[in-house]
């Protein structure tokens, strides 16, 4: 907001004919005792450029070089092809372009799927439990608690509990005589299969930015609003979610991008099946660079996953910007 | 790359120290691909030659030895490798274990780096590739003074560890696929041995499905699944590639009569339906799958398994003639940017010594490459091991061509992943793999020649 309010002062006055010459005369009648060289701006910005230059910037020019070549590191030619691992992913029957979409189209469902459950799902959690009462802490905690795993970890544990043929669940659904869906193999349950694990495994990680952002809400405006004698469901429309917005965006973004970044969930629970319908696209990355060594095509799946990633942060950050114009 | 100490000369630190010299961005880039070498010739190339005779007496080395005995098999490994380092004053040798995925994705790096192992053991559909991609050197000058040829080994065993016709790996085992039986429920069938032909085998799904066992051979989808599909092509006389790898052969009739074979287990009811990770390999051990083909290293997660009467024989002989798949691990000398000579010495060693020893091995459920071996009184008494050895004249390997191993996996696994989850018919799935395959090797060629 404060951005706002003095970006349209400055540049009017930069734009302002003859300012610039006669600060560069005199510049020490212009400059307020206050005011410091833009320069030490960029100067506190440094360290942080500097590594952001190093570990995003510099390997993504590089993989972006990597991807116009045929590019194995250890080979002794890696001849240059130009834009020929994008025309091969984008020219149906090529040796990548039906895995690479496919694998898309199977990371592009799975998101779909998971992300309106993984964000609904810990604001409605949210809202109880950033309420005082005895064990509040408690539930808090067994609900991060799977967070704390690591993917390989759920991964075997849900493929052993949902495995149709040896799984605990097959085993209870055998008791009261029902067959278990055949989830690691076939679809649509395979969907299942990595979506349940998901939302049980990340629930607690959005919970506890909603939290955060619960606290944030001024008490005034749930008390006002009773006194006006609005509903607990009015006011959880008319002043929580509002007042959540920011967070609701922020959430819904890093989970879009989580989700988007599938990987072990359908290495392990599914391994990719039935055929290759559940690999993800990074799974594909993956085999085609690191198990293939064609960096090239591999890089250029990167960069075509990263620029469709990259829309997705847009069209969400716009709907941020649209409130701060209002 | 800072972090390592193996093998490392000033002069090339002086290199690396001036490329991280230049700009991030660029010496990222630079950095990489100075990784890569550019020269044709590779610098350790000939440096075997340059070694004496005999044994390693020079200083005391380190060597790293990586491999990927992430199961019961590390615990054998292990040992051997504290056995040697014990008899061995001046060699010590620390051992690396990580899983194989990685290890094949690693490796290069590691050793592209200067961080690498000087010693590991691979699987031999790699060798071609790590050959063609420099990660591993020509041990023609090491074979001679190791004092072993090719009578010492099976044959086709000796001969899969040669690619562009230089030596690049000794082999140290075999390891086939077996085929386990649960002795009790093969009794409750009425079946009073394990089956060895198509006639038996079918009787013994019929008479113990008829028994009471409700599903006598789980058809797994997943891995071995391609295994046994590999097995049983060769044994209806099909093969996965044509003589120079160049194309791909197993959409054949005998191909399709294979998949078709495997797959009626689920459709006639004697395995149940989606069979996925494992699940088969868990029945067996819970005793509610009574025959299994798995791999020959399985057997000892068997023996762990209290109450389970289980035994193991060859795979029974489906088709015309007898056939099964098999791998073998082979130990590699890596291909440094600056060679040791006495490291490669101590290698050497480090290499005869566990080939000479690989009765000890055998006992992780391996059957040693070594003939002298797998025909001593030793191996000869661990039962499960010499009997599954009987089918060492007719394995199958892959080709040794770069790339190989990578071109399963999108190809017939999927194929026959699909066919046996039903979701299509052997002869249409192994078409479509081929046809990816066939595309797949013409890429690997042009990729690798260049």
């Amino acid at each position: 907001m404060a951005g706002t309010a003095t970006a349209p002062a400055s540049s009017s006055r930069g734009r302002r004919p003859g300012r610039d010459s006669s600060s560069g005369v005199v510049p020490g009648t212009v400059k307020s005792p206050t005011a410091v060289s833009p320069l030490t701006a960029y100067l506190f910005l440094a360290p942080y450029l500097v590594l952001f230059a190093m570990f995003v910037l510099a390997p993504i020019l590089y993989g972006l070089w990597i991807s116009l070549h045929d590019w194995d590191f250890l080979l002794p030619g890696k001849p240059f092809v130009g834009l020929q691992n994008y025309i091969d992913l984008f020219t149906p029957g090529s040796t990548v372009s039906g895995p690479f979409w496919s694998s898309m189209r199977a990371t592009a469902i799975f998101t779909v799927l998971s992300v309106p459950i993984i964000v609904v799902l810990p604001l409605l959690v949210a809202v109880p439990l950033a309420r005082k009462f005895p064990g509040r802490n408690f539930f808090r905690a067994v609900i991060f608690a799977p967070y704390v795993l690591g993917v390989a970890v759920i991964g075997i544990l849900w493929r052993y509990l949902l495995d149709p043929n040896v799984g605990v669940l097959a085993s209870m659904l055998d008791r009261v005589g029902l067959d278990s869906p055949p989830w690691l193999t076939d679809t649509p349950w395979v969907w299942g299969a990595l979506v349940i694990p998901t939302i049980w495994w990340t629930l607690g990680y959005n919970m506890v930015i909603f939290l955060a952002g619960l606290q944030d809400i001024s008490r005034e405006l749930y008390e006002a609003a009773e006194m006006d004698g609005a509903s607990p469901i009015q006011q959880f429309f008319n002043v929580t979610l509002p007042g959540l917005r920011p967070v609701l965006i922020f959430v819904v973004t890093i989970t879009l991008l989580a989700s988007a970044n599938l990987f072990g969930q359908s290495y392990i629970i599914t391994q990719g099946q039935p055929g290759r319908e559940t690999r993800s696209a990074i799974m594909q990355i993956a085999e085609e660079g690191l198990a293939r060594f064609n960096m090239g095509s591999s890089a250029a799946m990167s960069t075509i996953l990263t620029l469709c990633l990259l829309l997705i942060s847009l069209v969400m950050l716009s709907f941020t910007r649209e409130r701060d114009a209002k | 790359m800072e972090h390592n100490g193996l093998g490392d000369t000033s002069a090339l630190n002086l290199t690396r120290r001036g490329v991280l010299g230049l700009g991030a961005a660029l010496g990222v880039g630079a950095a990489v691909s100075a990784c890569g070498g550019g020269s044709s010739t590779p610098p350790g190339a000939g440096a075997g030659a340059n070694i004496g005779e005999g044994a390693y007496e020079g200083e005391k080395v380190t060597l790293a030895f990586w491999n990927g005995f992430t199961g019961g098999d590390g615990a054998f490994m292990k040992e051997m490798v504290k056995t040697f380092n014990t008899e061995t004053e001046n060699i010590e040798v620390q051992m690396n274990t990580l899983e194989w995925g990685d290890f094949y994705s690693k490796v290069p790096n590691a050793v592209a780096s200067g961080a690498g192992p000087d010693v590991a053991a691979m699987h031999v559909d790699q060798v071609g590739t790590n050959a063609a991609r420099r990660v591993i050197m020509s041990l023609d000058d090491f074979t001679g003074p190791m004092e072993l040829q090719e009578d010492d080994f099976a044959e086709t065993v000796w001969k899969a560890g040669i690619y562009d016709g230089q030596r690049y790996a000794i082999p140290l085992d075999v390891h086939p696929l077996a085929f386990y039986y649960n002795n009790k429920l093969l009794q409750q069938g009425g079946v009073s041995e394990p089956p060895k032909d198509r006639e038996s085998w079918e009787a013994a799904l019929t008479g113990m499905k008829s028994k009471g066992v409700e599903y006598p051979f789980w058809a797994t989808a997943t891995w071995p699944a391609h295994l046994i599909f590999i097995s049983l092509l060769g044994q209806f006389g099909g093969s996965l590639y044509d003589e120079e790898a160049a194309k791909a052969t197993f959409a054949s009739a005998e191909g399709v009569e294979a998949l078709e074979w495997y797959a009626s287990h689920v459709e006639k009811g004697f395995s149940p339906k989606n069979v996925a990770n494992d699940a088969q390999a868990q029945a067996f051990r819970q005793g509610r799958d009574a025959m299994t083909w798995d791999g020959i290293w399985m057997m000892n997660e068997w023996a762990k398994v209290q109450g389970l009467d289980w035994g193991a024989s060859p795979l029974p002989q489906i088709g015309d003639e007898p056939a099964v798949w098999a791998s073998s691990h082979q130990l590699v000398i890596m291909q440094q940017r600056q060679a040791d000579e006495n490291k490669l010495h101590a290698a050497r060693d480090f290499i005869k010594y566990l080939s000479d020893n690989s009765i000890e091995w055998a006992k992780s459920g391996q059957i040693p490459a070594r003939n002298s071996v797998r025909e001593s009184d030793e191996f000869a008494a661990l039962e499960v091991q010499s009997t599954l050895a009987e089918q060492l004249d007719y394995v199958i390997f892959p080709p040794t061509v770069p790339g190989i191993g990578d071109v399963t996996a999108p190809t017939f696994e999927q194929a026959v992943n699909t066919v046996v989850l039903g979701k299509a018919d052997a002869k249409t799935a192994l078409e479509d793999a081929a046809k990816k395959a066939d595309a797949l090797l013409e890429d690997n060629r042009k990729k690798y020649s260049a």
